[in-house]
């Protein structure tokens, strides 16, 4: 998961390319307030749908958990910590923001993020 | 550091006879304050067991073990340079050769400490022996007792003082009919006045203890309805099982007397100022010294003299021994007793104020000096919480109230009670291990904001425990009075605590975590501390499906998909099997089941089968499988009920006296699936052998011969800590209402992911507090708390088999919503006949992240 260092948040999807957005699954699948994972050419994203939320709804973040290694964030709890909407990771509680994937409590860890929108009913994440 | 000792370069030989609460005490004292840089230092004790704590030693009876009874962990004992000699008494000391002589051998001494504490007297009486002549002060006199006590009906104690009562508490706890026989006219006699014994036998007999004043015992004989009959003037006799003497200690000075050092009046090797003897080498501390012809019996007076021989033989400035304070306040046989300073009004021209209350039987005298302006001292029967603020009126010399009377009155017309305010800083709070009001501050001062963390560095409130009230009020006062609130908000979003959010949900009927947030909280989101703690409160209040749609996102991951997660992101699988007890049928459809989907599978200690391994689109059917064979959820992923262990009882077992397994099977299917702040662990035995353990569970239960008794508050685990018992003797109903109400009245006042030992531990008042509440019904809640849980059991449901009917809770269990693969990063390798979780160093597929903290 090396990419995570290079890739940049990208917070508004008007800057994506058109033709990067990929379709991945129907607004159906996902969990309300809660994480569902899609399988994304080898990647694992988790898809994070807080539907009451003020400013952005949806988020997809990397699945992977870099301290235990292990494919688990789609399972967290979703929170808000001083101000940001985290995702705490099951195995070991650490929090990473879903706005940029940074992690609160050790800057050496970071999630990949991806831009992602609804589209009529469907969830669609751009792929750079 | 004593420079001569370094420049010779030599070691000197300190010993310590007797490893008592004193002697113990000493040798922390020296060990802390750098001794053992030129001493060896060797510990002889007669007793089998290193220190332990006599001070709390009827709570052997109570369920405590010797080993949680130890002043200290054993490691202190195998520091290099101590040695500790147990069960080796020393015989004689030869002051001469300055030598200890033991059975095994000499040890050549330069400094000696005698800290052989005290014996029990018992009066020459013609036929006292054996179960006739039992005695109350080692852990050894307890087992003595107890084995006397199985085939006895009655006991008797001679001598009413304060350690005769506690030890016919312990006869009385033991099942036995108690007496206690005093040959002075009242009960203690030395604490106590004519009107304060006469309230404090009232009491006590009403609590069925047998009370015979004016009584000396002359001879024992058998007895006709009972093994002995005791004799007493006039023709009078009382037949009884056994006898515990408890007509006061005796120093033990026998070594003293044998090398001629000089004795005091009443016995006890005299002592200066500095604790010295009249040998130079030879130190005398704790109950075995006289110092200006008293004897000190308590502990506080002991650890002072062991702290100044510390300090002495360290070289340090060392404060002298001048005497001590006696007072003592006690809960005996459940009446608080308190004696402070000069109780009987000796002291010339003092002049006392009464106050009798003959309907409760509760006494109290105060005693002031002639000027009417200071306290000396005050006796107090029925009702303890007076005695805080007396004793620091005393040892303070504060200037009486106008109406010094006031002090001891009922405290309903707003009695001007002593803040911790009004504390001078020199104001002993601890006076075990004398720590003042100052030396609070001064811990404050340095950062200490938690009551624990305080008690560990100052060590007050770690002896004889009577300062626990006032330490605590005297810190939170501190701590206010720096303007530093004690915050115990669960988190950003809610400024309350888990008690009193609980309090919200039940008395508003909040169902909702939005909802609560909404009307209590900030924000819109909550976070994982939050949101977990307010769906164990709504589930233990309400007893909805964890799984409704808007008690998902509350949840913790192992709640929400109802496993446990384990380290590679696979989930184990625990299936109910209640009491441990399985059938042959079903043992097989879980082997099918681990069979097919390959899991490992282990027995745990809670007699049932764990299964490992399962991946997320995998559990729902596996449950459904289970289901199927007729198992259900075990909740060992939730904060709930997890497990009732037991034995197998009367059924099979020759020495079971009741069915332990059917009482299991009971208990488990009424509290399966409880929401509680923490996991709660249940064990029933079927007799006293207790093999289901169930004295480290959070509720275990003990078959007798005449019903159960029940333990609460134990743990294993990481801090393990013994149950307490309860009750005794219940009947199934009985016992079931106990526990609906123990167990409620856990989930409404504990703090969160505070198991049930903790929450015991910081429950104001102990034990005794929570009898009240539960089997006194002192609150008046036992109906509601009876009722609520009677809720959660009517509304039990597995949650997986509600989950496996509904398609919409599904849609949680898959890997990867969009593709069917499983998740491609899991690998297990082969070990032991299963597979397990492959390790990261054996697969270069995933990255070892340095990072990790
Ligand atoms: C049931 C009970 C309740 C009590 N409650 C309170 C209370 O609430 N508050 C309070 O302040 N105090 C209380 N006390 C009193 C308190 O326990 C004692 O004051 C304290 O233990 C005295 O300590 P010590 O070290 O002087 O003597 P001990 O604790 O008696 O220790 C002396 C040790 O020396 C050993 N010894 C004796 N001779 C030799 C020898 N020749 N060689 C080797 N070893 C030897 C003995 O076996 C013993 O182990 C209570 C006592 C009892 C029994
Ligand atoms: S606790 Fe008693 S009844 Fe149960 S197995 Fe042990 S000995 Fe038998
Ligand atoms: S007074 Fe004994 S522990 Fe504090």
């Amino acid at each position: 998961m090396s990419q995570s260092d290079t890739q940049r948040a990208c917070s508004s999807s008007s800057r994506v390319n058109p033709d990067a957005w990929q379709a991945v699954c129907s607004q159906e699948d996902l969990v309300r307030n809660s994480g569902v994972v899609v399988w994304l050419d080898g990647a694992q994203v988790a898809l994070f749908y807080l539907p009451a939320a003020e400013g952005k709804t949806l988020y997809a973040v990397d699945n992977h958990d870099p301290q235990s290694g292990a494919n688990v964030i789609g399972r967290g709890l979703i929170g808000s910590i001083k101000g940001d909407l985290v995702v705490a990771s099951p195995l070991y509680k650490q929090h990473f923001r879903l706005e940029d994937g940074s992690c609160l409590e050790y800057p050496q860890q970071r999630l990949r993020v991806w831009p992602v929108r609804l589209n009529a009913g469907q969830v669609e994440v751009a792929v750079a | 550091m004593n420079s001569n000792v370094a420049t010779l370069n030599k070691m000197q030989t300190l010993i310590v006879i007797g490893n008592g609460m004193v002697g113990h005490h000493c040798v922390e004292q020296l060990i802390e304050r750098g001794a053992l840089e030129h001493y060896r230092l060797h510990v002889f004790s007669e007793e089998p067991m290193r220190a332990y704590d006599r001070v709390h030693l009827s709570e052997y009876f109570s369920g405590r073990d010797a080993e949680s009874l130890a002043l200290s962990d054993a490691s202190l004992y195998q520091t290099p340079g101590v040695t500790l000699h147990l069960g080796v008494p020393v015989l004689e000391i030869d002051r001469v050769r300055r030598q200890v002589v033991t059975s095994q051998g000499c040890v050549t001494y330069d400094k000696l400490v005698l800290a052989t504490g005290s014996y029990p007297f018992v009066p020459p009486i013609e036929g006292a022996e054996g179960e006739s002549r039992l005695v109350y002060r080692t852990l050894e006199d307890l087992d003595a007792i107890r084995a006397a006590a199985v085939n006895a009906r009655r006991g008797v104690v001679v001598g009413g003082g304060l350690l005769g009562l506690e030890a016919a508490n312990a006869l009385k706890s033991l099942g036995l009919e108690a007496h206690v026989v005093e040959f002075a006219p009242r009960l203690m006699p030395v604490q106590l006045d004519d009107l304060g014994g006469q309230a404090l036998k009232a009491q006590i007999e009403r609590l069925g203890v047998g009370v015979h004043l004016s009584r000396a015992t002359q001879s024992i004989s058998a007895g006709e309805q009972y093994r002995y009959r005791m004799n007493f003037a006039n023709d009078e006799f009382l037949e009884t099982d056994l006898i515990v003497f408890s007509a006061g200690i005796r120093a033990q000075d026998a070594l003293a007397r044998l090398c001629a050092l000089e004795i005091g009046p009443r016995g006890g090797v005299v002592i200066d100022d500095t604790c010295l003897s009249c040998d130079p080498n030879i130190y005398a501390i704790g109950e075995c010294a006289s110092w200006n012809g008293s004897l000190f019996g308590l502990v506080a007076p002991g650890y002072q003299m062991a702290r100044s021989v510390a300090a002495r033989l360290c070289n340090e400035v060392a404060e002298p021994f001048t005497g001590a304070d006696m007072s003592t306040k006690l809960k005996l046989l459940g009446v608080d007793v308190g004696s402070i300073g000069d109780a009987h009004g000796n002291t010339p021209g003092a002049r006392s104020y009464q106050f009798i209350d003959e309907t409760s039987a509760s006494y109290r005298r105060l005693v002031v000096d002639a000027s009417g302006k200071h306290v000396l001292g005050a006796v107090l029967v029925g009702d303890n919480s007076y005695y805080d603020t007396l004793l620091q009126y005393m040892q303070n010399g504060i200037a009486l109230p106008a109406e010094p009377a006031s002090l001891i009155l009922p405290s309903t017309e707003g009695a001007p009670s002593l803040g911790p305010g009004a504390l001078p800083e020199s104001a002993t709070v601890c006076s075990c291990h004398n720590v003042t009001k100052g030396s609070i501050c001064s811990a404050i001062d340095g950062g200490c904001t938690d009551l624990g963390q305080l008690k560990s560095q100052t060590k007050a409130c770690t002896g004889c425990g009577g300062c626990a009230g006032l330490l605590k009020q005297v810190f939170e006062h501190e701590l206010i009075a720096r303007g530093v609130s004690v915050d115990k908000s669960l988190c950003e979003h809610f400024a309350y605590t888990r008690q009193e959010l609980y309090a919200l949900v039940r008395v508003e009927g909040i169902i909702t975590f939005d909802e609560l947030l909404a009307k209590h909280g900030r924000g819109h989101t909550g976070c994982d501390v939050c949101k977990p703690a307010v769906g164990s409160i709504l589930a233990s209040c309400w007893n909805q499906p964890i799984m409704d749609t808007s008690l998902v996102p509350l949840q913790d991951t192992n709640d929400t998909f109802m496993a446990n997660m384990q380290k590679n992101g696979t989930y184990s699988v625990v299936p109910r099997i209640p009491g441990g007890e399985i059938t042959a049928d079903k043992l097989i459809a879980i082997g099918v089941v681990a069979k097919k989907y390959d899991l490992y599978t282990k027995i745990t200690g809670g007699q049932r089968i764990d299964l490992f391994g399962a991946q997320l689109h995998q559990l729902p059917d596996i449950w459904a499988e289970l289901i199927a064979a007729g198992f259900e959820t075990g909740h060992a992923y939730g904060k709930s009920t997890r497990t009732v262990k037991s034995c197998v009882g009367s059924t099979w077992c020759r020495y079971g006296v009741q069915d332990s397994v059917q009482m299991a099977l009971t208990l488990e299917d009424r509290y399966k699936g409880l929401r509680s702040p923490h996991k709660l662990k249940f064990a029933v035995s079927g007799c006293t052998r207790e093999c289901a353990e169930a004295q480290s569970k959070d509720v275990g239960v003990i078959a007798t011969e005449k019903g159960w008794n029940l333990y609460v508050c134990g743990n294993g685990g990481m801090r393990p800590r013994h149950a307490e018992l309860f009750a005794t003797d219940l009947d199934d109903s009985t016992l079931i209402r106990y526990i609906d109400r123990f167990l409620m009245f856990y989930i409404r006042t504990a703090d969160k992911l505070q198991r049930t030992s903790v929450w015991r531990e910081s429950l104001e008042g102990g034990l005794d507090y929570l009898k009240d509440v539960v089997i006194h019904d002192s609150l008046g809640l036992g109906f509601e708390l009876e009722s609520q849980m009677q809720l959660v059991v009517n509304r039990y449901e597995c949650e997986w088999a509600n989950a496996l009917k509904d398609p919409e809770k599904l849609k949680r269990f898959r890997t990867f919503v969009n593709d069917q693969r499983p998740d491609p990063d899991i690998h297990f390798v082969q070990e032991r006949g299963q597979r397990r979780p492959i390790m990261a160093a054996e697969l270069h597929l995933i990255p070892v992240i340095e990072e990790i903290a």
